[in-house]
């Protein structure tokens, strides 16, 4: 499905005056997604020379043209009895439900299965952005642009996943010899694979099209940026503990559905123009909705050792275990009520696990600030004239937008754990401690001593054996 | 760059040079673009001509009495006086600063780095007409104050934990500061979200991109130059110097003896300017490393004392700065017939950097030409008389203080002894103590930890 975007978006396919709108009108393929109406009565309106030339799009041709309907054959006939309304509405839903029962089948699967996971929808999340970047900007006749932009991608992988892979697998690195001799000198051998594709990328500069080949370095590192990044924080958030993991993606897409549902049934008034599907109804349903079930989900997860336990590699079996004495955020704990609650309820304490409370910040913020990401992507295909990301999913698009409004939960997490939940990472620290000159060790160790002993932490008899 | 400008030697005629290649560039653009007939909508070359002479690199902006001062002279030897002038002027400079001290320096960095952003958002402003949307110039300066914020927390963080541990709101800033300023840089975000405007979508997401790889390369590199002067101010003036020199050095070979063009995007560089460069700075680089290594001032980190809530370069110099014999190679050995040689071994690093500085930083300077003539613009700005803007000089620097810190990282220096101190003393009590068993038992291991100091305490 992937591949029948990119042929069909070749400037010399596309058909001439054809415009993305136009087809997705057609009633193979209506158009429910919200924020990919367009504006077409104001592009022809718009006659000034506005600089991006949107104007000119009517006589133009789009970049990338609506792929044409390539729901399975199988679903295509089960569902040829209905309305093609009702025929999209189903598409959706089976989709959405195989989707969900997809991730619960990765998770039961484990760290090592989630972590390749997430590495297959980051490649593929950049592929789809660099491929409209190519269609835009019809950078098929360069034949450099490919390779240095997933060159590109491989560096940046390399290096965070050498970060990630000496933090938590130091025992298995410092054995082997050549492991330890890459984890050493890791910053400089990233360094230098980069440095190589920068000069490739200068030396590759061709005389006309100058301009063309920064858009589209420039293009490929924004991507970069906002791609690979976050998919290296969901994948710290994951060894926190795979509950770190499911619950902010769970909340984003239980915001998605819930939102949808309140607004197709109570929606009425226009949340924001870039997306004209949302409503301010779908909003706060969603934001509530959307507590509630962070609150019953953490309840139901936090008392499960393999979902609450950091993960980590057990150097003597070679795997990865998640089992440990669950820390004090998910053990139950008595609260009491404020008075206006118990009145209501008419129960002075409840019993909760602390993770609740923060799985109703973690709710909030992808109630209310992850739509922000949802309307980007949204203003993204709106300022390329792209329907969907690509058409990877039928009937929702592509991966990007499935995981537009999740890049901003990743980092979210990713900050509220560091900020609020701990500390530094002990093993991580012990590996610097054993990094440093003797001299260096030997001051560290009598400050500490002399700050643990000041907090009677250290009693002087301990000091002294 | 430089060599357009020298084509013509004078002030008329590297314009029409550039007139001409802009033209070239233009026609070469339009043939490039297939489907431009239909209208297809990056047709910046098209509509975009008319920017590039509003910039000011046209005018002579040279002060009046140095114009008065030269007035004698041919056009081309004007030229080369100003821009000797103006070389000799900053490069005094550089020494005034250095005299001045870390503090300074870290604030003439932060002034360069905000110049250098303002310069790149204001071509993109005139690429991408984007005068008549307000928000972009508030956004853009935002973000670039966000990111400073973020930067320098860290930097002040790590460097000034005893001070930060004494006053409270210090304290709470510190604590919570990725916090902090990923809150601050959401809520540019969502301000970004909510400004966008029907009619201009793309414009603003390419002035939003632009923004961003800006910091990307401006702001990362400013601070990666810091922490290599909180390091020693040695690791900041030898790298700069060593690329300084280089240019010059290139300049000066490719004068003299230049015949064989380097690349084609920089017509004026050639293979005997640059390795006659790469071997000069290399003997330069190794002069100046010696020369410096001898003082305190520039090999000593930089620390902050708490009690005089100063800045101190003082301590006892690290191997790398005491002189130390090396035995030369037999080959050396007969042609100079001496057997050792007297050096500091922070020589030899430096050798790797000049390596570096003459070999790669070169494509910092053609990738800013690219960027230049992809642009159509001849100059960044028009701040230095004859020089051009303040990024025309530093685009060389950046990939060399990438480089240097990554370089520092791997050979040179370990972790932080006090960031590690800090971060231990921020984990929870038992870590602290299992950390302070496993220390212990590790130095007892290796006989660092003698059994009556343990006992005595």
């Amino acid at each position: 499905m992937g591949p029948r975007v990119s042929r069909s978006a070749w400037p010399g396919r596309v058909p001439r005056g054809a415009k993305p709108r136009a087809t997705r009108r057609s009633p193979t393929s209506p158009d429910p997604r919200p924020g990919s109406r367009c504006s077409d009565s104001e592009l022809k309106a718009e006659k000034d020379g506005v600089s991006d030339n949107e104007s000119k799009v009517d006589s133009g041709v789009p970049e990338v043209p609506v792929p044409p309907d390539d729901t399975p054959e199988v679903l295509n006939k089960a569902l040829s009895g209905l309305s093609s309304r009702w025929k999209n509405w189903w598409v959706r839903g089976i989709l959405t439900l195989a989707m969900i029962s997809f991730f619960f089948f990765i998770i039961y699967l484990g760290p090592m299965v989630l972590m390749m996971i997430v590495l297959c929808v980051q490649i593929k999340c950049f592929h789809e952005i660099i491929t409209i970047g190519y269609s835009v900007y019809h950078s098929y006749d360069l034949p450099w642009f490919r390779t240095l932009s997933w060159y590109f991608l491989l560096c940046v992988n390399y290096f965070f996943y050498g970060e990630t892979v000496t933090d938590y697998f130091f025992t298995l690195v410092q054995r082997e010899e050549p492991l330890r001799i890459l984890s050493k000198y890791h910053r400089f051998i990233s360094f230098a694979l980069y440095l190589t594709g920068f000069c490739m990328f200068v030396l590759s500069l061709v005389k006309k099209h100058y301009r063309l080949q920064f858009y589209m370095f420039g293009w490929t590192h924004v991507t970069l940026l906002i791609v690979v990044t976050q998919s290296h924080l969901i994948i710290h958030n994951l060894f926190e503990g795979m509950i770190w993991f499911i619950v902010p993606i769970s909340c984003v897409i239980c915001n998605d559905i819930m939102a949808y549902m309140f607004g197709f049934f109570f929606g009425r008034t226009p949340l924001i123009k870039l997306s004209p599907k949302k409503t301010w109804e779908g909003f706060i349903g969603g934001f509530f909705a959307t507590i509630v079930f962070g609150i019953m989900l953490s309840y139901v997860m936090a008392g499960y050792r393999c979902f609450v336990c950091p993960v980590e590699f057990n150097n003597d079996s070679n795997s990865f275990q998640v089992d440990c004495e669950p820390s004090e955020l998910f053990q139950l704990q008595d609260y009491t009520l404020p008075g206006v609650l118990e009145s209501v309820t008419g129960w002075t304490t409840v019993r909760l696990y602390p993770f609740q409370i923060h799985s109703i910040a973690l709710s909030s913020f992808a109630s209310i600030v992850g739509p922000f990401g949802g309307f980007f992507a949204s203003g993204f295909k709106r300022a390329f004239k792209i329907k969907d990301f690509a058409n990877t999913i039928p009937g929702h698009g592509g991966i990007m937008d499935r995981f537009d409004c999740q890049y901003l939960m990743a980092t979210f997490v990713n900050v509220y754990i560091a900020s609020f939940i701990r500390g530094p990472n002990p093993s991580k620290l012990i590996q610097q401690l054993l990094a440093l000159r003797p001299d260096q060790q030997l001051y560290i160790f009598n400050s500490l001593k002399a700050h643990l002993t000041e907090k009677g932490l250290l009693p002087a008899v301990e000091a002294a054996a | 760059m430089t060599e357009l400008r020298k084509r013509g030697g004078g002030g008329g005629d590297p314009d029409t040079a550039e007139n001409i290649s802009d033209k070239e560039a233009e026609s070469d653009d339009r043939l490039g673009l297939p489907g431009d007939a239909e209208g297809e909508c990056d047709v910046d070359s098209k509509t975009e001509t008319p920017d590039a002479p509003v910039s000011t690199a046209d005018s002579d902006n040279t002060p009046e009495y140095l114009t008065k001062a030269l007035e004698g002279l041919p056009p081309r030897w004007k030229n080369y006086w100003i821009r000797g002038l103006l070389s000799i002027c900053m490069i005094s400079g550089f020494f005034l600063i250095i005299y001045m001290g870390p503090i300074t320096l870290i604030f003439v960095v932060m002034c360069v780095q905000i110049k250098c952003f303002q310069e790149i958002i204001t071509i993109g402003y005139r690429v991408y007409h984007s005068y008549e949307l307000p928000w972009f110039r508030t956004l853009s300066w935002y973000f670039l104050i966000c990111v400073n914020y973020f930067f320098y927390g860290e930097t002040v963080a790590d460097y000034f934990g005893a001070l930060v541990r004494r006053e409270e709101p210090l304290q709470f800033l510190a604590r919570y500061h990725r916090f902090i300023s990923f809150t601050l840089y959401l809520a540019g975000f969502c301000m970004f979200v909510l400004s966008l405007v029907k009619k201009h979508y793309r414009l603003q997401f390419y002035m939003f991109a632009w923004t961003h790889v800006t910091l990307l390369i401006v702001v990362t590199q400013s601070h990666l130059v810091i922490q290599n002067l909180f390091e020693g101010m040695i690791w900041f003036i030898v790298p700069i110097s060593i690329v300084i020199s280089n240019d010059i050095m290139a300049y000066l070979f490719g004068f003299f003896f230049g015949r064989t063009p380097l690349i084609k995007l920089s017509p004026k560089k050639t293979w005997e300017g640059f390795i006659g460069g790469f071997f000069s700075t290399v003997v330069f680089g190794f002069i100046l490393a010696y020369l410096l290594s001898q003082f305190q001032y520039f090999v000593c980190p930089v620390e902050f004392n708490s009690e005089t809530n100063r800045f101190t370069v003082e301590c006892e110099p690290s191997d790398l700065f005491v002189m130390q014999e090396y035995t030369l190679p037999a080959a050396l050995q007969n042609t100079l017939r001496w057997k050792t040689v007297n050096l500091y071994p922070f020589q030899i690093h430096s050798i790797f950097l000049s390596s570096f500085a003459s070999l790669i930083g070169p494509f910092g300077g053609f990738f800013a030409s690219g960027f230049k003539r992809a642009f159509k613009i001849k100059d960044f700005a028009d701040t230095i008389p004859g020089h051009g803007g303040i990024m025309d000089r530093f685009d060389c620097q950046y990939l060399m203080a990438t480089f240097t810190h990554v370089y520092i990282a791997s050979f040179v220096r370990g972790p932080n002894p006090s960031k590690v101190l800090q971060q231990l003393l921020m984990l929870q009590p038992e870590q602290q103590l299992t950390m302070f068993h496993t220390l212990r038992s590790h130095l007892k291991e290796r006989g660092l930890l003698p059994p009556a100091a343990v006992q005595a305490e």
